[in-house]
């Protein structure tokens, strides 16, 4: 049980508020056929963290937020500016620019790599969500000790935060969503600023990416983002109901991903854990293979519409 | 700097020379088979095939190093990459084909999840009792520095083979990706030409990902064509062009790897790559972003300038603070808003234009429809002054007062 | 100097009136210098070729397109106050109908103005959203996935999510394209029971044959205003001819506008 506490307790937590919060953001990714933002977005959390670390010279949640806002500010600008002023495609200008970026990041990790940055590369791609330990977790009692409470991982708080934020943020502005994502010329029409809240979401979609970044890297939180909600997606046809087949996902994947990262090979013989943010994001990708296979809603509607 | 001089003159040794050749080969392939893609709007597939390399590389080394101790044998890696790219891209295809996702979440469900996997192998690999595991990383960014000599011959060799491949199949691609339905009328099976023009581009990432590293190779396959977009509406010479961009930023990212012991490579490419391309979208003189923007404020000051003069013309008020602006400018208004003597000379000029214009598209409605005018270019640079002549001849007597 | 009272009568009453609106791509004018009062409680048709601009000069009218020059007013006050007399109903075909929505959801879109964050749909929201949908006779369907709707249909539905926000003036792009002849009749006496309680209309229209049947006044439009008007004065060959020029053969034109049938509009 303490060993639980100790080592398990807070990664698991982690990491089932993080796939809850992205999955939740990934509903709307999805349906605006805009996934590929994720994508970008997470790539460029790389830079994002690392140039407000040279700045700050901190780790710290507010410079990281704060980073992560101005990075996806910066790169839905980028995009944009790309897209319009140069005509380009848009998945084109997405690709100029978050190769770019993400170049600029590694480039900055490896050259500071000697002033002792905690990060390298390999961190930045795979996240570790094994070293959230909780030193004073010794015991169940430990839950109501405020010395030991005061010593638990602050990326906990972090992404408990950013979970609540998302979430607030989805409800405050469910309508204007759900309007932005059907029709954006009605939206328009009757001043609900679909292109506002498109840029909001986008920064939700960074802030929640740097939040989870440091526990699984800033390629698997794609899975965590697209995955569970593509595979809602399939599941059924109401929007509400979707959302929580999304965020049942969620959880069984990171619950899962991580007994079986910690243990699964174990039950084959193997005396060795792998990495859990893989795993999880593995199963994530196992549910949707599931969902395309056998998702009751799997297969289209509305295609005689489409000219 | 004098080393990357030497890096630049191919002076720097044989394994580095033949590095360079490599990487400029893989840049030109990439670029060349990176504009078919690009024109046929599905850039973002090539993600999703580089990052879906990492599985069967991982799976590849976990093999060769049970069999032989030493997981770094190239060729094998990069066929284990080659295979577990091709089961991703057909996953691509068929969920965005078969259900009712869009391929943009096709496209990122399965770059995530392969790389997912992809890492739970590594973490496999890393408890394992072989050797080479830290070349791993190299195929995550990149990294040319202490690349056997037969790895980079194999490498360079690959890509002169796909650029050669690419380049006989150029028209075929070009017809697809410029009109899928007449390509089709001609013959061609569009399937099959969008399957190889696919599997080039896996070809070209997976020999590259030891240079640029999975996750920057689609880079060479996007940024140098929509860089060459800059500079030719010519789809062949977009090709051209594209293949030597994405040369010279092979050549450029390279050697200034060279130079700096332990720089990823894959970065540098890119950025060399961006450089390029930034270059051209701000000062390319047809669609860079200077000149456009310079030829957008003339237009609209130009329609300011002209409606503006229309309303004093007919004795309307102006709301348009820019339109005031503007007016004030040129001295055609007074700061009041009440218009100067050459203002109203140009109201006259300006309206005169006008009910010529609306003459000649009264009386030679097909014609005037097929000038793409808005009424603000100059009649004059239209028709010929007989013309204007004749039309003027035809003018009704300006009715007094207004419209 | 107030602005407001510097507008003619004509515009003050008008519920959309546009003047010198100039939309531009890449500078290559798309809608040039379009000037047009809407008559209150009319029926316009704006007619014109495929790329002439009609679509676009409704959206940046609205401000859901930029535009580069214009001034757009409705009753008078500059547009951006006053957007909420505006009811619009975007074209079909720029939709997802694979969105995840039942007709009704679609139709409680059109309350979006009347509900704060904090609210959630209540029974007399949903009510409203019924009697619409009461109105264009697809009541059935409120429970429908939108996908499983025929074309037809959800062009009524997004007429019903238009009947709900209770506009002034119903902007409508192309209602007719697509629907099925049943459809098209539905609409049509949705709408002229729409101008009967006097509200204005303003709709895009492709098929010439139809627009003396349907409106009372029409704007030719081809990136710049041809003729507006009433539509007996203004829909007639030479106004045609220029508007669509070679693309009209004369046996169409002929057949248009020699059709004596009297505006029927009025005697519905």
């Amino acid at each position: 049980m303490s060993d639980f506490m100790m080592f398990s307790l807070v990664p698991l937590t982690v990491a089932v508020v993080i796939s809850m919060t992205c999955a939740l953001l990934g509903n709307f990714l999805v349906l605006r056929r805009q996934s590929l933002i994720g994508d970008a977005i997470s790539h460029v959390a790389l830079p994002g963290i690392v140039v407000s670390f040279l700045l700050t010279g901190t780790l710290a949640s507010t410079a990281m937020m704060l980073g992560a806002g101005a990075s996806a500010l910066g790169t839905v600008a980028m995009i944009e500016l790309i897209r319009r002023l140069g005509r380009v495609e848009i998945s084109a200008a997405m690709g100029v620019t978050f190769t770019s970026l993400f170049a600029v990041g590694v480039l900055l990790l490896e050259w500071h790599q000697a002033s002792g940055v905690h990060l390298d590369v390999e961190h930045a791609l795979y996240g570790n969500l094994e070293s959230l330990i909780w030193f004073d977790g010794t015991g169940p009692a430990a839950l109501f000790d405020p010395v030991a409470l005061a010593d638990l991982p602050p990326q906990l708080a972090r992404v408990v935060w950013v979970g609540l934020v998302v979430a607030a943020f989805v409800v405050v502005f469910r309508r204007q969503l759900i309007l932005g994502s059907f029709d954006p010329d009605f939206a328009a029409s009757v001043r609900s600023y679909p292109a506002l809240v498109d840029l909001l979401l986008v920064t939700m979609v960074a802030v929640a990416a740097i939040a989870a970044f440091e526990a699984v890297g800033s390629i698997i939180v794609i899975a965590m983002f697209i995955c569970p909600a593509a595979a809602a997606r399939l599941m059924t046809n109401r929007l509400r109901a979707q959302i929580a087949w999304s965020q049942l996902f969620a959880v069984v994947s990171a619950v899962l991903g991580y007994l079986l990262a910690g243990q699964g090979l174990g039950w084959l013989g193997f005396d060795v854990s792998v990495s859990a943010a893989g795993t999880i994001a593995t199963l994530a990708g196992v549910i949707l293979l599931l969902a395309c296979l056998w998702g009751p809603h799997r297969h289209r509607t509305g295609v005689a519409a489409s000219p | 700097m004098e080393i990357w001089w030497r890096a630049l003159t191919f002076t720097l040794g044989y394994n580095t020379s033949l590095v360079t050749v490599g990487s400029m080969l893989l840049g030109a392939a990439g670029g060349m088979i990176g504009s078919f893609v690009l024109l046929r709007k599905r850039s973002l597939v090539s993600d999703a095939i580089s990052h879906a390399t990492l599985p069967g590389l991982a799976l590849a080394f976990i093999l060769a190093g049970l069999w032989q101790g030493d997981g770094r044998w190239l060729p094998g890696l990069l066929l284990g990459a080659a295979l577990s790219a091709a089961v991703g891209l057909w996953a691509v295809q068929t969920i965005s084909a078969r259900t009712r996702l869009g391929e943009d979440a096709a496209i990122g469900a399965i770059l995530s999840s392969f790389f997912a996997f992809g890492v739970v192998l590594i973490t496999v690999i890393q408890s394992m009792q072989v050797t080479g595991q830290a070349g791993l990383t190299g195929y995550l960014v990149g990294a040319t520095a202490g690349m056997l000599a037969a790895e980079a011959q194999l490498i360079a060799l690959c890509a002169l083979g796909l650029l050669l491949a690419i380049f006989v199949m150029r028209r075929s691609f070009l017809l697809v990706c410029f009109d899928a339905e007449f390509a089709r009328t001609q013959g061609v099976s569009t399937g099959r030409v969008d399957l190889l023009m696919l599997l080039l581009l896996m070809a070209v990432v997976v020999i590259g990902l030891k240079v640029t590293g999975l996750i920057l190779i689609v880079a060479l396959a996007i940024i140098p064509p929509v860089t060459a977009r800059f500079w030719t509406d010519r789809p062949l010479r977009m090709v051209a062009l594209a293949a030597l961009l994405g040369a010279a930023a092979g050549y450029l990212g390279v050697t200034l790897s060279s130079v700096q012991e332990g720089l990823p490579t894959g970065p540098l490419i890119v950025l060399a790559a961006f450089a390029l391309f930034m270059v051209s979208f701000l000062f390319s003189p047809w669609r860079g972003v200077l000149a456009a923007l310079l030829a957008y404020q003339r237009f609209r000051r130009r329609v300011h300038v002209r409606q503006g003069l229309l309303a004093l013309a007919r004795e309307e008020s102006i709301f348009d603070n820019l339109t005031l602006k503007l007016l004030q400018r040129q001295g055609y208004i007074r700061r009041d808003g009440v218009a100067t003597l050459p203002g109203r000379a140009a109201a006259r000029d300006a309206e005169h234009e006008e009910r010529l214009w609306a003459l000649y598209r009264e009386r030679h409605p097909d014609d005037a429809l097929q000038q793409e005018h808005s009424g603000l270019t100059p009649l004059a640079q239209v028709l010929s002054p007989d013309a204007i002549m004749a039309l003027e001849a035809q003018l009704p007597p300006k009715p007094e007062g207004g419209r | 100097m107030n602005r407001a009272t510097r507008v003619s009568e004509e515009v003050a009453a008008s519920p959309l009136a546009v003047q010198g609106l100039t939309v531009s791509y890449d500078h290559r004018p798309v809608v040039y210098s379009v000037d047009y009062v809407t008559p209150p409680g009319s029926m316009t048709a704006i007619v014109g070729p495929n790329g002439a601009g009609k679509s676009t000069l409704l959206k940046a009218a609205m401000g859901i397109t930029r535009r580069l020059t214009g001034d757009v007013r409705v009753f008078g006050q500059p547009i951006e106050r006053m957007s909420r007399h505006i009811a619009y109903v975007p074209q079909r075909n720029s939709i997802d109908w694979d969105f995840p929505a039942t007709v009704i959801d679609v139709v409680t879109m059109g309350l979006f103005r009347n509900l704060r964050w904090w609210q959630f749909t209540r029974r007399h929201h949903r009510e409203q959203a019924m009697e619409s949908l009461a109105r264009v006779g697809m009541e059935a369907f409120a429970e429908r996935q939108i996908g499983q709707l025929s074309g037809g249909q959800q062009q009524r539905v997004f007429l019903a999510r238009a009947l709900t926000q209770q506009a002034e003036l119903t902007i409508l792009d192309e209602p007719f394209a697509g629907v099925d002849a049943a459809t098209e009749k539905a609409i049509v006496e949705v709408l002229k029971r729409l101008r009967e309680e006097g509200r204005t209309l303003l709709c895009v229209h492709h098929d010439l044959a139809t627009v003396r049947d349907y409106f009372d006044q029409v704007l030719l439009l081809n990136v710049r205003r041809i003729a507006a008007g009433p539509v007996e004065e203004v829909f007639t060959e030479r106004h045609l001819q220029a508007t669509y020029g070679g693309r009209l053969s004369t046996v169409q034109l002929a057949r248009l506008v020699d059709d004596q049938v009297p505006v029927t509009l009025g005697s519905a």
